[in-house]
């Protein structure tokens, strides 16, 4: 710990942005890292706790306290050392995880954790000189295919190659990536990272295979015969529908349509006009108050929407923690993200009924008030709206895998919530077929994403290293 | 040697302990006691002097014990010279004709009851005289009266005899011949099975009566000693107190040569070397009876005892008596400069090389029937006083007073000072000081001149090259081979490296033992250092460094019965830590006759297929002894163990094993005294690992790797000093951590902790103990070479990994993570995680059952990942089980509870005061700590809280302890340890006393307090008795606790405790939670409470003591399941300190030593302090969750109250389906033994007072805890006293009118050694009735006569005069709180009063205010922590105003040495009479200055001059005031400089506010 009394001295320091008139002009990232001496005295306040709770709130453990000090000591390539031990892209956590280990920092205690988030993405900029290969030591010879390439895959794969197994990543789109790729929008965080990290995993001898759409361009049954171990890491990729008269309608579509195409289109691709979908002078409804939807809502605004409304079922948190809910408990809190700054009405407790519209496009919203009684919901009699909207964009959430073709083929068991059941090491009803991310969790975080690849990579190295003992003997 | 010592309970010549059982061992126990001797100068032998020694022990009697059977004591005994007149009558009558005096010796001998075996005996004993061609004269039976016995000593009581031997050898072998006769004799009847046989004396010139009578009553049990013939010229007398109450007749002293005050703690070591060097003893004085003298220490004897076998031994080896005892306890002399006595130096030199020095506090009286003498060791921590009369009286003893005496007739009364001699040779008829004997005996032989011929000093050897530098890939790999953590190398070596200092943690340990650790843990890990608790203090080794020395002699030693230059041929180290580079000087070096043998340790990392691990390990452990073996029959000196050369093929043999294994192997074969060992390993790198190699008989270690890796914090910058200084500030934190670990069992030096053994094992099998660490204890089983082995290839593993592994083909090496010091996901486990704490916070925030139930789970199932002993425990009905509204209910458990000691200082005032209310409101308890308490806390809140901690703590620095705050508290409790730091002091920096901190402690803001490691009034059991007793005495309704933390033999100690009069004792384990405190102590010193609880509960079952007592345990409790088998196991009552904190909002950060606590619970900080959320009812609900688990536990078990359960062991067992490998391998029979029933198993109100005539009903509820049974134990406070009554008693009842009134009351007494702590009763009540204010001053005066007993005026009040003429013993004015006192020597007194002693040791301990006035010399540690008290002495002995920190001492004459040490406040003015007092002076923190005219200086000193004139008629104060100018001239004035500045501070801010 470098300054047992930094806390005392040094506030947290808030995110600074670009200022929102410029940023939406652009897709480029919106966050202003700050200065080295500003780093350092926000690294200083770290505490060095008997119990980090932070590291413990953090899924891939990292080992926050550690790379704190080495930051507030200058030792940055310690850092990104200390910090590429647990997590294999911190490049992606330091922008887009929600950061569980500021929520749970001691310092939490009165609101102002240490801003774990911005130093890790800090110390994730000097990465640029710590991307050389890791390459194993021994080769084993074991082959494993990698279904997906979003972040489970891409930690799998990686952890697997550098344990010395031949690894090959099959990923349907035409990019690698997954959601990171398509699902969030450049101004939080720049594709280039991405690319740079598919040429280390090639070095690394991680094989990947674009447009191979596995059920479809490949059977599952080819995948299990012709490698040692299958991980699936496919998401869950389902999204939550929204089943009221006039979803039919033109202008409303699905969240992750609406920013995949906008991420092709900052990639360099062409959008046929045809299926282009836009916010430009629109007025935007987006349904659903998380990530996803505040993504629309920073996207809308990029392409110039006229005014964008953003509704949330669920009623509107509190602005402080409530007593059932103490530290280091998640804080079940109201949040503004970046992109709601930048202008969105937000409205809660607000269930829509219908999608009303003229000649197949859609012209307004008509939504019912709800309150909530525990978990059942109810209309309040005569608390009616109608929202005036050419573009309403569902962004509620995904329900689970998508099942046809690859899982279905697979056979592998499902629970109840139609996600892939697994043991601790990632092992599936199918020997040799491995669950890794959200097609074994449900929908969740990229940081677990990352942490379970990095789990069942260990699964599977157990496995496949056991199998050539079982052949051997 | 210990292991045969351990394994023979049956002493070979004497009385039986019980044997081993469970986990009474024996050899744990111990005994302290009074002594004295009484001398005629007068040459003729007469029948008073006899009759003087016996008065003697009878003054002394209060310093022996009695055990359960009050009419049976520890021992006591005289020896005196043979009485010739007296025996020849008795002996005629019957028909002996006895030679004449001298030619004849007298065998005193303890036999058989049995008459068959009393024959044998006899047998054996004639034939052994026979064999040494003397002649059996006859027996006679020694006459005794059994009827004062009492029933316990009857029962065991011996047949005594005396045979008388004609001399038929020249009469200068005589006496060696009657040694070898008694040698024999005790063979051969060992041999024959005869364990009864035992010879008290056997001698021409000695004869000693000993045995379990009272002391009073020693001479109607021997009718022999009441013969007016019987005369002596000497007589020599013990009374003691054991920690047991087997009755064993050959443990009374004295022995033959000696009688002993003290412990010699470095036994265990003392007795391994003197087992090493038997196989070299050589001598033509015995020729070929050498073998019957081996084992020269026999076997199940006392520490004493093995001490009087080696004196005895050496003694008739051809050495002088003074000359023994010179070689055995040494002074210190390490520190002196070579200048200063050359010849002495030499002496002690050249017999450091000799034998290493029986170290401990010890008063040791010896005599050979001619020279009667005493000895001090160097610390000199026991009383030894002497008085010489003008009629040719010589008496020392352990107190003043013991005998009287005219005042006209007292020639020179003093005391004995540390490492001091004094002889009376009775031959001669005079008295042979110090400085005459030694310089005699160091003159025998040119001793200085044979150390400076044949020492080695590295120095002196030729440079030679080191082997290179590691490059960063070779060490990281070593590093990760090593087992090094990141955190070895952040939070241990770091810290070290910068500074030079031991890294600080706090808040205990939590993380599993290494048994049950899933990591590959050191060897090392698997052993707790020991601590001195009670029967021997703990020493400071910064204030008092002048008795401290790290000195190491390596190579071998000669024949201890010799005296040859050739023996000081030894390479001699100022410390035993080398560099690669001195380690090269040495193993290259070309000396002819000091030639070194490197022998490898290592062993095959990849053994073929058909060998495992632990073959290989064991092949290589053989092969390495068998090495050494021919090491040193092909004569090499030293042997150098090294691990150099792991690699890929290589893995290296834990150090501790490598140098263990040899270290005995050699001793079995009689070789390991002829070299010394060095360990170089790349694996020790904290202090408790090179304490570990050291303990097990290294002579110098080199732990490369460690230098290396501080190196290499230094080039990374981790550290900001260069290489070369990085390295020298690790080798200074390890000796300033070794001579703490030293310290912490009382032993000074470095050569008598060497092989030491002073550690204990948990979770080691016993085929490795026994194989390689013979001796150590380990009570409950564990690994094997198996699991050592795996362990050190997991580490190896970590370089170089198995081919095919994950880990082998993954490029990184990163080192672990560690996670010891703080929680760590991937890292060791520990109880409190990030889950339990938020559950716990949860559940007493929100009243949530669910949360607590899931809190309790994490800390109860700890399945197959155990933490805790109790862990692999399961819990056995004893009973149907009942319905749980039957169970007694939670309101009435709690009551049972209290919370930890935590001082306010370590905790907030907040955090403080919520423990305090939180507890009042249930009626429990909480504990006060040992930082004071603010008096308004004694007032109740207007809503009816109180803040007021129940227990108060009596800790070693006295802080804040006045009589107000003793009175108000339910129970006073003596800290003797803490589990954190057991042995240890502590400081609380000046920064942190703030003006809250410095008013509770009564002290300066600013000003540093240190707490001293030892109570300085405890250094032994029958010092705790009377600490018991001035508490007792002072506040009569309080309980009397002391806290004491769990290692091996901590039931021995209970059990002393308990013969203390202690009401009850309080159990920690080694985990507990802490402010600050080393990091290795934290870690490694002392061991779970399980193991200390069921110990202690046995012992106490096994004396019959379990009754009188209640015990408490704490020490990581978190559950109603931690509480069942607390229960189980013996405990009534539960303290609890980490939850409660928890519950109140800590959240354990681990930085209370910072002050940055960021949740306000262990900071000062207003701002921090601010952020605190704790409130009681947090606290109460937690424990009220604990105590409803249970409930429904005790239910389940079918127990309806906590009492029926209590000591109910059998419903405890170990789970049999525990999985973990290691953990599996353990085995609890020991733990979980029922004993053997000899009483209650819990406490029994009335039990203690069933044997005594006590009153009916004295039975007080006390307190504010109502209706929970605490209530004070059934007795009055006289029958603590031997004599019976209390003489305050008298007071309390004349100064009536002045309690009730404030009337003034004068009265006039007189006062004898046996009245001890006189005024404290009237104190107490003063402090009751009146408040802290007291009375005005000079109310009650009382007018003394006599000598005065301990602890004379403690803890006086304000109101209160007492004056004494004549003088007083140790502990006078002890926590004085305004009373005044004044001492002064009678009117008729001849002597000299400023060269005389009139006052003892430690006085003034801990006064907070008063004055005192002393017209004569004190003792030791003169104001000692003394911290407002006012006073005026004539002279003081060493460590004079040690730990002051405030108050005002004049000093009108002589200091002796390190005056001032640790003294961070308060003013003395010395009368600087030889210009030499700067010299004598402590001077790391005080500054001296002349008292200038007219200064307040001046002023003051005057003053206090001419009221010590007005108080005591001092003759040198009014010599002084007469020539006031050139007085004036010679005063120094010594001042702290932090306490001037702190003074100026405050007078600025009052000059400005």
């Amino acid at each position: 710990m470098g300054d047992p009394r930094g806390f005392l001295k040094t506030r947290r320091g808030k995110e600074a942005y670009r200022a929102p008139a410029e940023r939406v002009g652009d897709y480029r990232e919106l966050v202003v890292p700050p200065a080295d001496a500003e780093l350092r005295a926000q690294a200083s306040r770290c505490m060095e706790c008997g119990i980090p709770f932070c590291h413990k709130g953090c899924p891939l453990g990292n080992l926050i306290p550690e790379w704190n000090d080495l930051v507030y000591r200058g030792k940055d390539d310690l850092a990104v050392q200390r910090l590429l031990e647990t997590n294999n892209f911190p490049e992606v956590t330091g922008r887009v995880c929600p950061a569980p280990c500021e929520a749970s920092c001691v310092l939490n205690l009165d609101g102002e954790p240490v801003t774990i988030k911005a130093i890790e993405r800090r110390i994730a900029e000097d990465l640029r000189g710590h991307l050389e290969p890791v390459i194993a030591r021994e080769k084993t010879g074991k082959t494993v295919a990698v279904v997906g390439s979003g972040p489970a895959g891409l930690a799998c794969a990686q952890e697997l190659a550098r344990k010395g197994h031949d690894v090959t990543v099959l990923e349907r789109d035409d990019r690698i990536g997954g959601l990171l790729r398509y699902g969030i929008p450049d101004f939080k965080m720049d594709k280039a990272m991405i690319d740079l990290r598919m040429v280390q995993m090639q070095a690394e001898g991680v094989r990947f295979e674009t447009g191979v759409n596995v059920g479809v361009t490949v059977t599952a049954a080819e995948l299990t015969r012709r490698y040692d171990a299958v991980v699936l890491c496919g998401g869950a990729r389902k999204a939550r529908d929204l089943p009221v008269p006039g979803r039919e309608l033109s202008g409303v579509c699905l969240a992750m349509d609406f920013l995949t195409q906008q991420n092709a289109r900052v990639a360099g691709d062409v959008v046929p006009d045809e299926t282009a979908i836009l916010a430009t002078g629109k007025r935007v409804v987006v349904l659903g108050g998380g990530d996803t939807g505040s993504d629309c809502v920073g996207t809308s605004f990029r392409q110039g929407a006229r005014s964008v409304t953003q509704l949330e079922l669920m009623p509107k948190p509190p602005l402080v923690r409530m007593p059932e809910n103490p530290w280091p408990e998640w804080p079940l809190v109201l949040r503004t993200s970046s992109s709601q700054e930048e202008g969105a009405a937000r409205d809660w407790a607000v269930s829509t009924r219908a999608l009303g519209g003229e000649s197949g496009a859609v012209t307004h919203l008509e939504a019912a008030r709800v309150t909530f009684d525990g978990r059942t919901m109810r209309e309040i009699p005569g608390a009616t709206l109608s929202i005036p909207c050419e573009l309403v964009l569902l962004a509620m959430g995904f329900v689970g895998p998508e099942r046809e073709g690859l899982l279905t083929q697979l056979g592998v068991t499902l629970d109840a919530r139609g996600n892939v059941v697994s043991d601790a090491s990632g092992r599936t009803s199918v020997p040799g077929v491995f669950v890794a991310g959200d097609m074994g969790r449900g929908q969740s975080l990229v940081v677990w994403a990352i942490a379970d690849g990095r789990r069942v990579a260990a699964g599977v190295d157990a496995y496949v290293r056991q199998q050539r003992l079982a052949v051997g003997a | 040697m210990l292991a045969r010592r351990v394994n023979l309970p049956h002493s070979a010549d004497g009385m039986p302990l019980p044997p081993r059982q469970g986990l009474y061992d024996p050899s744990f126990e111990h005994d302290a006691c009074g002594l004295g001797f009484v001398a005629d100068l007068n040459k003729e032998p007469t029948h008073g002097t006899v009759e003087k020694g016996l008065e003697i022990l009878r003054r002394l009697a209060h310093r022996g014990a009695a055990g359960c059977d009050p009419c049976t004591s520890d021992g006591a005994g005289v020896l005196l010279q043979i009485p010739h007149a007296f025996l020849e009558r008795v002996t005629s009558r019957r028909g002996l004709e006895l030679p004449n005096a001298g030619d004849y010796g007298v065998a005193q001998a303890f036999l058989s009851r049995d008459p068959t075996r009393r024959a044998a005996e006899m047998r054996a004993l004639e034939d052994a005289v026979r064999y040494h061609n003397q002649k059996v004269i006859g027996w006679r039976d020694v006459p005794v009266d059994a009827t004062v016995l009492g029933p316990l000593a009857r029962s065991s009581q011996p047949v005594f005899k005396q045979l008388f031997i004609a001399r038929m050898c020249n009469a200068a072998v005589f006496e060696r011949t009657l040694f070898m006769i008694r040698k024999r004799a005790g063979r051969m009847a060992a041999q024959a099975g005869l364990f009864d046989f035992y010879l008290a004396s056997c001698s021409s010139r000695t004869v000693v009566y000993k045995g379990l009578a009272l002391p009073e009553l020693l001479h109607l049990f021997y009718t022999d000693l009441a013969a007016d013939d019987l005369r002596s010229t000497l007589a020599l007398v013990h009374s003691r107190f054991s920690t047991n109450t087997f009755p064993t007749w050959e443990r009374a002293h004295p022995y033959r040569r000696i009688a002993h005050n003290g412990e010699i703690n470095t036994l265990r070591g003392n007795q391994n070397w003197m087992g090493a060097r038997e196989a070299m003893l050589d001598s033509d004085k015995f020729g070929e009876h050498i073998g019957d003298f081996k084992p020269i220490i026999r076997a199940g004897g006392s520490d004493s005892a093995s001490l009087d076998n080696v004196v005895d031994f050496l003694v008739a080896g051809g050495r002088s008596l003074p000359h023994v005892m010179m070689m055995l306890v040494p002074e210190a002399w390490d520190g002196t400069s070579p200048e200063e006595d050359p010849q002495k130096r030499g002496f002690y030199e050249y017999h450091a090389s000799l034998v290493e020095p029986w170290d401990g506090p010890a008063a040791l009286l010896f005599t050979d029937g001619q020279l009667i003498g005493a000895t001090l060791d160097r610390n000199g921590l026991r009383p030894a006083k002497y008085v010489i009369t003008r009629s040719g009286l010589v008496v020392v003893a352990s107190e003043l007073g013991v005998l009287d005496f005219e005042p006209e007739d007292i020639l020179e009364k003093g005391r004995l000072q540390p490492g001091k001699m004094f002889l009376v040779d009775t031959a001669a008829g005079r008295v042979v000081g110090d400085e005459e004997i030694k310089r005699q005996v160091s003159g025998q032989q040119p001793y200085s001149e044979w150390v400076k011929d044949n020492k080695i000093e590295l120095s002196s050897l030729p440079d030679a090259t080191p082997p290179p530098p590691m490059t960063p890939e070779a060490r990281a790999l070593l590093l990760a081979a090593f087992g090094y953590s990141r955190e070895d190398l952040g939070v241990l070596l770091t810290p070290m490296a910068q500074v030079g200092e031991e890294p600080t943690g706090s808040m205990g340990v939590d993380t599993p033992l290494a048994v049950l650790s899933d990591r590959p843990q050191l060897l090392f890990r698997y052993f707790k250092q020991q601590f001195a608790q009670v029967t021997n203090p703990p020493i400071d080794p910064i204030r008092e460094e002048l008795v401290m020395s790290l000195a190491s002699a390596v190579g071998g030693e000669g024949n201890l019965l010799e005296e040859t230059p050739r023996q000081a041929r030894q390479l001699e180290l100022p410390h035993p830590f080398v560099t690669s580079r001195e380690l090269a000087r040495l193993t290259r070096n070309s000396l002819p006759d000091f030639r070194v043998t490197v022998l490898p340790t290592l062993f095959e990392a990849r053994p073929s297929a058909h060998a495992a691990a632990h073959e290989a390990l064991a092949a290589a452990l053989d092969e390495l002894c068998a090495a050494a073996s021919r090491a040193i029959d092909a004569g090499s000196s030293v042997l150098v163990l090294s691990d150099r050369g792991v690699d890929p093929g290589h893995a290296p043999i834990p150090s501790l094993l490598a140098m263990a294994a040899v270290h005995h192997s050699l001793i079995r074969a009689g070789k390991r005294s002829r070299a010394g060992i060095v360990v170089e390993s790349g694996e020790p790198r904290e202090v408790a690992d090179l304490a570990l190699l050291l303990g097990y008989g290294a002579g110098a270690v080199c732990p490369y790797l460690a230098l290396e890796a501080v190196a290499d914090l230094s080039a990374a910058g981790d550290v900001t000093v260069d290489a070369k200084t990085a390295a020298t500030n690790y080798v200074k934190a390890l000796k300033k951590g070794l001579l703490k670990v030293l310290s912490k069992m009382g032993i000074s030096t470095l050569s008598s902790y060497q092989g030491a053994q002073i550690f204990e094992a948990v979770g080691l099998g016993s085929g490795v103990v026994e194989r390689y660490f013979a001796g150590t204890s380990s009570r409950i089983g564990g690994i094997g070479l198996a699991e050592i082995a795996a362990e050190t290839l997991a580490r190896h593993a970590r370089a170089w990994p198995t081919p095919g592994t994950a880990a082998a083909a993954s490029a990184g090496r990163e080192l672990d993570v560690g996670g010891v010091y703080a929680w760590r996901a991937t890292g060791e486990r520990h109880l409190w995680s990030p889950e339990t704490v938020a559950s716990l916070q949860k559940a007493v925030r929100l009243e949530d059952a669910r949360s607590y139930e899931e809190y309790a789970r994490l800390i109860n199932e700890q399945g197959d990942r155990p933490i805790t002993l109790r862990a692999l425990w399961d819990l056995r009905a004893g009973g149907p089980a009942v319905p749980i509204e039957e169970v007694e209910p939670a309101a009435q458990i709690v009551k049972r509870f209290s919370t930890g000691a935590m001082s306010f200082g370590s905790l907030s005032k907040e955090a403080h005061e919520n423990l305090a209310v939180a507890m009042n409101r249930i009626g429990a308890k909480s504990n006060s700590g040992e930082g004071g308490e603010d008096p308004a806390r004694f007032v109740r809140e207007p809503n009816g809280d109180s803040k007021r901690s129940a227990i108060k703590q009596v800790a070693s620095a006295r802080f804040g302890v006045t009589t107000h705050y003793l009175v108000n508290a339910d129970e006073l409790q003596i800290k003797i340890a803490q589990g954190a730091k057991p042995g240890e002091g502590g400081q609380l920096p000046g920064p942190k006393v703030d003006a809250a901190i410095a008013k509770v402690r009564h002290s300066t803001p600013g000003v540093t307090l240190i707490s001293p490691p030892p109570h300085h009034d405890i250094y032994s059991i029958e010092d705790l008795a009377q600490l018991i007793f001035d508490l007792k005495t002072v506040h009569p309704r309080a309980r009397v606790s002391v806290k004491l933390v769990s290692e091996s033999g901590v039931g021995t100690i209970a059990a002393g405790v308990a013969k203390a009069h202690a009401d009850a004792i309080h159990i920690a384990g080694h985990d507990g939670g802490t402010g600050a405190s080393p990091l290795s102590s934290i870690q490694h010193a002392g061991t779970p409470w399980e193991l200390g609880l069921a110990e202690a509960q046995q012992v106490l079952v096994m004396n019959g003591l379990r009754g009188r007592v209640r015990l408490l345990v704490d020490g990581q409790l978190r559950t109603g399941r931690d509480v069942a088998f607390a229960a189980l196991l013996g405990a009534e009552e539960f303290g609890f300190a980490t939850a409660p904190l928890v519950a109140a909002g800590c959240i354990m950060m681990r930085k209370c030593h910072l002050n940055t606590c960021p949740v306000g619970v262990a900071t000062q900080d207003p701002v921090l302090r601010a952020k605190f959320t704790g409130t009681p009812e947090h606290v109460i609900n937690y424990v009220f969750f604990v105590a409803e688990e249970l409930r429904q536990l005790m239910a389940r078990l079918g127990f309806r109250t906590l009492d029926e359960m209590i000591g109910r062991v059998e419903c405890i067992v170990p789970r049999k389906d525990v999985r973990h490998p290691k953990a599996r391998l353990l085995d609890f029979a020991d733990v979980l033994r029922v004993p053997d029933r000899q009483g209650p198993l819990r406490y029994e109100p009335g039990v203690a007072d069933a044997t005594d005539d006590a009153p009916g009903d004295l039975s007080r509820e006390i307190g504010s805890t109502g209706g929970f049974e605490v209530k004070s134990p059934d007795l009055p406070i006289s029958l603590f006293n031997p004599s019976g009554t209390v003489l305050d008693d008298e007071m309390l009842d004349a100064a009536r009118l002045s309690l009730k009134y404030g009337e003034p009351t004068t009265m006039s007494l007189v006062i004898q050694n046996k009245d001890r702590a006189f005024g404290a009763k009237l104190a107490g009540e003063i402090a009751r009735k009146r408040g802290a204010e007291g009375l005005p001053d000079g109310t009650v005066v009382v007018e003394a006569t006599g000598t005065a007993g301990q602890s004379f005026g403690a803890f006086a009040v304000r109101g209160m005069l007492l004056v004494l003429e004549g003088d007083a013993n140790d502990y006078v004015g002890k926590g004085l709180s305004g009373g005044v006192l004044a001492i002064r020597p009678p009117a008729r007194a001849r002597f000299r009063a400023d060269q005389n002693v009139i006052v003892g040791n430690t006085v003034l301990y801990g006064a907070t205010s008063g004055k005192a006035f002393f017209a004569g010399r004190a003792g030791e540690r003169f104001a000692v922590r003394n911290s407002g008290a006012v006073t005026v002495v004539e002279g003081v002995g060493d460590h004079g105003c040690e730990y002051m920190t405030g108050g005002t001492v004049v000093v009108l004459g002589l200091t002796g040495k390190n005056f001032g040490a640790g003294m961070s406040g308060g003013i003395a003015y010395v009368y600087d009479e030889d210009s030499h007092f700067a010299r004598r002076c402590n001077g790391v923190t005080l500054e001296l200055d002349p008292v200038v005219p007219g200064g307040q200086d001046e002023a003051l000193v005057l003053a206090l001059l001419e009221e010590h004139v007005l108080h005591t008629r001092s003759v040198k104060a009014q010599r002084l005031l007469k020539d006031w100018p050139t007085t004036r001239a010679r005063f120094v004035r010594a001042i702290a400089r932090e306490y001037r500045e702190a003074l100026a501070k405050l007078e600025a801010v009052r000059a400005h506010g």
